[in-house]
């Protein structure tokens, strides 16, 4: 498997689409910085549009690099090697270097303005973390949606509309049914339904960075329990966890019954 | 030994084998002939595990190949469209697979042989179809497998590599090994082929030496033959 | 040599009358007098009473006449919970430097370590107080101060603690420097005019840090709240001065930094709000200047409710809150201007420090958090975003007019 993901990092790492990735990153960091002039400032702009940004650019990458890396797919599939391990290899190489894009593009900008130095380093550190995961879990979804369709242009638009449904259209509704249904209580409900959804998940991990303040405001003694103790950061990081293990599972399920 | 058992494959309700049952024992060239869509790469690609069969098992050396992935260090494959990632170059694509096979190799000789050197440093997707294929030929030839699969090897040959490539079959022939061709060329059918495995509608028509086929149908060559065999079953 | 005895000569002859005519009486385990009751008892208006170090069982120490008792090496006295420990009701009292244990807790009487009424002139200064339950409670008395005190009750519950020091009917406190915890509220002040309250902690306290009640004229500043049910409650009261105090993680259920009800011509200046549910919650105040405070990390940095007038805001800094106000009255002449918006994204072309475009500090999400609190769990999301991006382009839900027009760049220094 180590072949494989070697090969299918560096083959992305030299496209010129990573490339691309690295040097958006790059601009936005330093943009951000130019633009805010103050680290935590930046930092809170980050965390808003990496929780968007990396399911995005996780999902198109995904489903681009599995149509485009058909023919070596095919290649390897007649040679000795384990479906599971072709397929787990891709996907990781792709995870593995777009997370690496992320750190590299956003960490020298930040680096270089001494983030070492501030007392941001953690929430700085939590936000690659948080990017990171996105993006496996995203691949991950990229994948499993290419092999279920052998039509490009429906992946594609399946993918986007992926993103569309987990970034907009859930919260969306999410939010109509909490208003329409105010008067009963709802606070179990909306954790489940954050729970169900990455995006949701890893935004809840910068609330409970940055507004513990708002969510203690709030009266039901499941949201007080939640988020007033350790349980809120472990149950989102172990469910986010889950977010990555189990789309994997259903790519090693899957892959195992296509044809090539 | 190669031995195909009941298998039965569909694409959603386009049936492609209706049960195929096919013996391949020793060594020798096996051609698969049949038209378009008979399933002839389909089975090809079963055998490699590549298509996964409804139904059936594939059975080498009395031991059920299907959903196993080791018995593939014993096949070398030919597939019938040379399509490699393009931003590999010549060199880098072969180093990569006998990286991944760990076997000794004569890729240099077979270089040599398809005269690629002058294509080693470029990227895969830059080459002509004629080039592939060569390139192809040495990814199918230069590991010493007991087992060599062949798609349709002469598409897009000048005649030179042609004249090499049946000398290359020749010569594994001689060692033993068994050869499973698909090919619409019947001169090379003819020339080449121990065994004639005639695949039509998902199942096996006919399965026999030249000789055997032409018998069977009174006719005075191959095509002849193959043609008697397609109108008889279509009456 | 002749000139450093005459000195001393006169300041003797100064000092006399004021220092008494006798020795200080001294209690201790081995004197004449072990119990400071008998002490009290025996000493005569101006007498000073010596404490020496042990601990003394007693309760319900009358104190009727000027007298000054103080503790040497800080004897402990313990009421074993059957009353009050000191009860003074005579003018120019001085107790100093006791530990004061065990306060006795009753339904019907406010019992506490030291008790004064109808007293003018105290001091009450550098005591150890625990587990009491009320700590220092003066009725109906003026001229008292209360300074170095470390006041802590044990208690979880409102219904069953009292308040660490408890002003009532009374004027001209000064209370300094005290430490409070654990206790219902840390400092209450009810009816208590033109009095000062400074470097106080507060902290840990079950209802407010501090809390006034129908009290006018009061300065207090430089004291620090934290992590009590709520920061500061300031209720029904006029010309209140509050100034350089830190409210620090009132966290909770409608939890505040302070809490303005009803009141009129206050001036809060220079305090710190740092990570509270709710910054400051104005309901129902009237000519009332906020000026260069710093709100920042709070769920809520102003909550406005109820009818309000000629509250002004500017040279504040709002950083980094989760909402910045949430409004919920009539505009009338509130004003906002030169404050410093965390979340401010416009610029400046001219250079000035001064933002180009207004700020509108209410977002249309905060009213949907005010309507169904549960939502709060979508705060950040892409689609909120987009929610209140299209509201401050063509507002609907909130005041037009609700803006800070001339927004800085820059925190207000």
């Amino acid at each position: 498997m180590l072949n494989i993901l070697r090969y299918s990092f560096f083959d992305l790492m030299r496209s010129r689409w990573s490339y691309f990735y690295f040097v958006f990153y790059l601009a936005l960091g330093f943009a951000l910085l130019f633009l805010n002039n103050s680290l935590p400032k930046a930092i809170i702009t980050l965390m808003n549009l990496i929780v968007v940004l990396t399911p995005l650019i996780g999902t198109v990458f995904g489903v681009m690099y599995f149509y485009n890396s058909r023919e070596f797919t095919e290649l390897l599939l007649a040679q000795p090697i384990k479906r599971s391990t072709i397929f787990m290899g891709q996907y990781l190489g792709i995870a593995g270097s777009l997370s690496l894009s992320l750190v590299l593009g956003l960490g020298i900008p930040f680096l270089a303005y001494g983030v070492m130095l501030s007392g941001e380093i953690t929430n700085f550190i939590f936000l690659l973390i948080d990017g990171a995961l996105l993006t496996f879990i995203f691949v991950a979804l990229a994948f499993i949606l290419s092999l279920y369709n052998e039509n490009r242009i429906k992946g594609f638009g399946y993918a986007i509309l992926i993103w569309l449904f987990f970034a907009v259209i859930y919260d969306g509704l999410f939010l109509i049914f909490l208003l329409v249904f105010e008067n009963y209580p709802l606070d179990k409900f909306s954790l489940a339904a954050t729970m169900l959804n990455p995006i949701d998940l890893s935004r809840i991990l910068v609330l409970l960075k940055l507004d513990i303040s708002a969510l203690l405001g709030y009266t039901g003694a499941v949201f007080q329990q939640f988020f007033g103790t350790a349980m809120g950061l472990f149950l989102s990081t172990f469910m986010l966890v889950l977010w990555c293990v189990l789309p994997v599972g259903i790519i090693l399920r899957v892959c195992k019954k296509k044809d090539f | 030994m190669i031995s195909f058992q009941n298998i039965h494959k569909q694409y959603g309700r386009v049936k492609v084998l209706n049960g195929v049952d096919l013996g391949l024992s020793g060594g020798g060239v096996h051609t698969i002939l049949g038209p378009n869509g008979s399933g002839k790469t389909t089975l090809i690609k079963i055998l490699l595990g590549m298509v996964i069969p409804q139904k059936g098992e594939v059975v080498i050396d009395s031991k059920i190949v299907n959903g196993k992935w080791e018995y593939r260090n014993d096949i070398d494959y030919l597939p019938q469209i040379a399509r490699f990632p393009d931003n590999l170059s010549v060199s880098e694509l072969i180093k990569m697979i006998i990286h991944l096979r760990k076997k000794s190799n004569r890729s240099e000789e077979l270089i040599r042989l398809f005269k690629l050197e002058p294509f080693l440093d470029q990227k895969l997707g830059n080459l002509s179809g004629g080039t592939r294929q060569k390139v192809n030929l040495v990814l199918a030839f230069m590991f010493d497998s007991r087992i060599i699969i062949l798609d349709e090897p002469t598409t897009g040959l000048d005649p030179v590599a042609v004249v090499h490539l049946k000398e290359l079959i020749r010569k594994e022939r001689l060692k033993g090994k068994i050869i499973l061709v698909t090919t619409h060329i019947m001169s090379f059918v003819e020339e080449m082929a121990d065994q004639i495995i005639f695949l039509l509608e998902g199942k096996i028509y006919f399965k026999g030496t030249n000789e055997e086929l032409r018998a069977k149908n009174n006719s005075k060559n191959l095509e002849h033959a193959i043609a008697t065999l397609l109108e008889v079953n279509h009456a | 040599m002749n000139f450093f005895k005459s000195c001393c000569t006169i300041l003797l002859f100064i000092l006399y009358p004021i220092l008494g005519t006798s020795q200080p009486i001294t209690v201790c385990s081995t004197c004449p007098l072990q119990s400071i009751e008998a002490a009290v008892s025996k000493a005569e208006a101006g007498a000073t009473i010596l404490v020496k170090a042990g601990t003394y069982q007693e309760h319900d120490i009358a104190i009727t006449k000027p007298i000054t008792i103080i503790g040497q090496d800080t004897p402990t006295i313990d009421g074993e919970e059957k009353g009050s420990i000191f009860r003074v009701n005579a003018d120019s009292v001085m107790i100093s430097g006791f530990r004061l244990k065990n306060v006795g807790f009753s339904h019907t009487t406010n019992y506490a370590a030291v008790h004064v009424f109808e007293s003018s002139d105290f001091t009450i200064s550098k005591n150890i107080m625990e587990n009491v339950f009320f700590g220092i409670l003066i009725e109906r008395s003026k001229h008292g101060e209360i300074n170095g005190n470390m006041i802590s009750g044990e208690s979880d519950a409102e219904f069953y603690s009292g308040n660490g020091i408890h002003g009532w009917n009374s004027s001209h406190l000064m209370i300094f420097n005290n430490k409070i915890t654990a206790l219902r509220d840390g400092i209450y002040l009810e009816f208590v005019d033109d009095s000062e309250i400074a470097e106080n902690e507060s902290w840990g306290n079950v209802r407010y840090g501090l809390h006034f009640m129908f009290s006018n004229r009061d300065n207090y500043y430089n004291n620090e709240f934290r992590e009590n049910g709520s920061g500061v409650a300031v209720m029904f009261s006029k010309f209140i001065n509050m100034r350089g105090n830190r409210f620090y993680k009132n966290w909770g259920t409608a939890s505040f930094g302070l809490l303005l009800k009803e009141i009129y011509d206050a001036e809060i200046e220079e305090n710190d709000f740092y990570q509270n549910t709710v910054g400051i919650k104005v309901d129902g105040s009237t000519r009332i200047s906020y000026k260069r405070n710093n709100i920042r990390e709070n769920g809520w940095a102003v909550k406005i409710a109820g009818g309000c007038y000629t509250n002004i805001f500017t040279q504040n800094n709002f950083s980094y809150n989760s909402f910045d106000l949430s409004y919920n009255s009539k505009m009338n002449d509130n004003k906002f201007y030169e404050n410093y918006w965390s979340s401010y994204t416009g610029y400046d072309l001219d250079k000035d420090g001064i933002g180009d475009l207004p700020f509108r500090p209410v977002k249309l999400f905060s009213y949907v958090v005010n309507r169904t609190p549960e939502t709060v769990i979508l705060l950040r999301s892409f689609f909120v975003d987009i929610l209140n991006f299209s509201e401050s382009v063509s507002p609907v839900f909130t005041p037009d007019n609700l803006a800070d027009s001339k927004p800085l760049m820059k925190p207000y220094q």
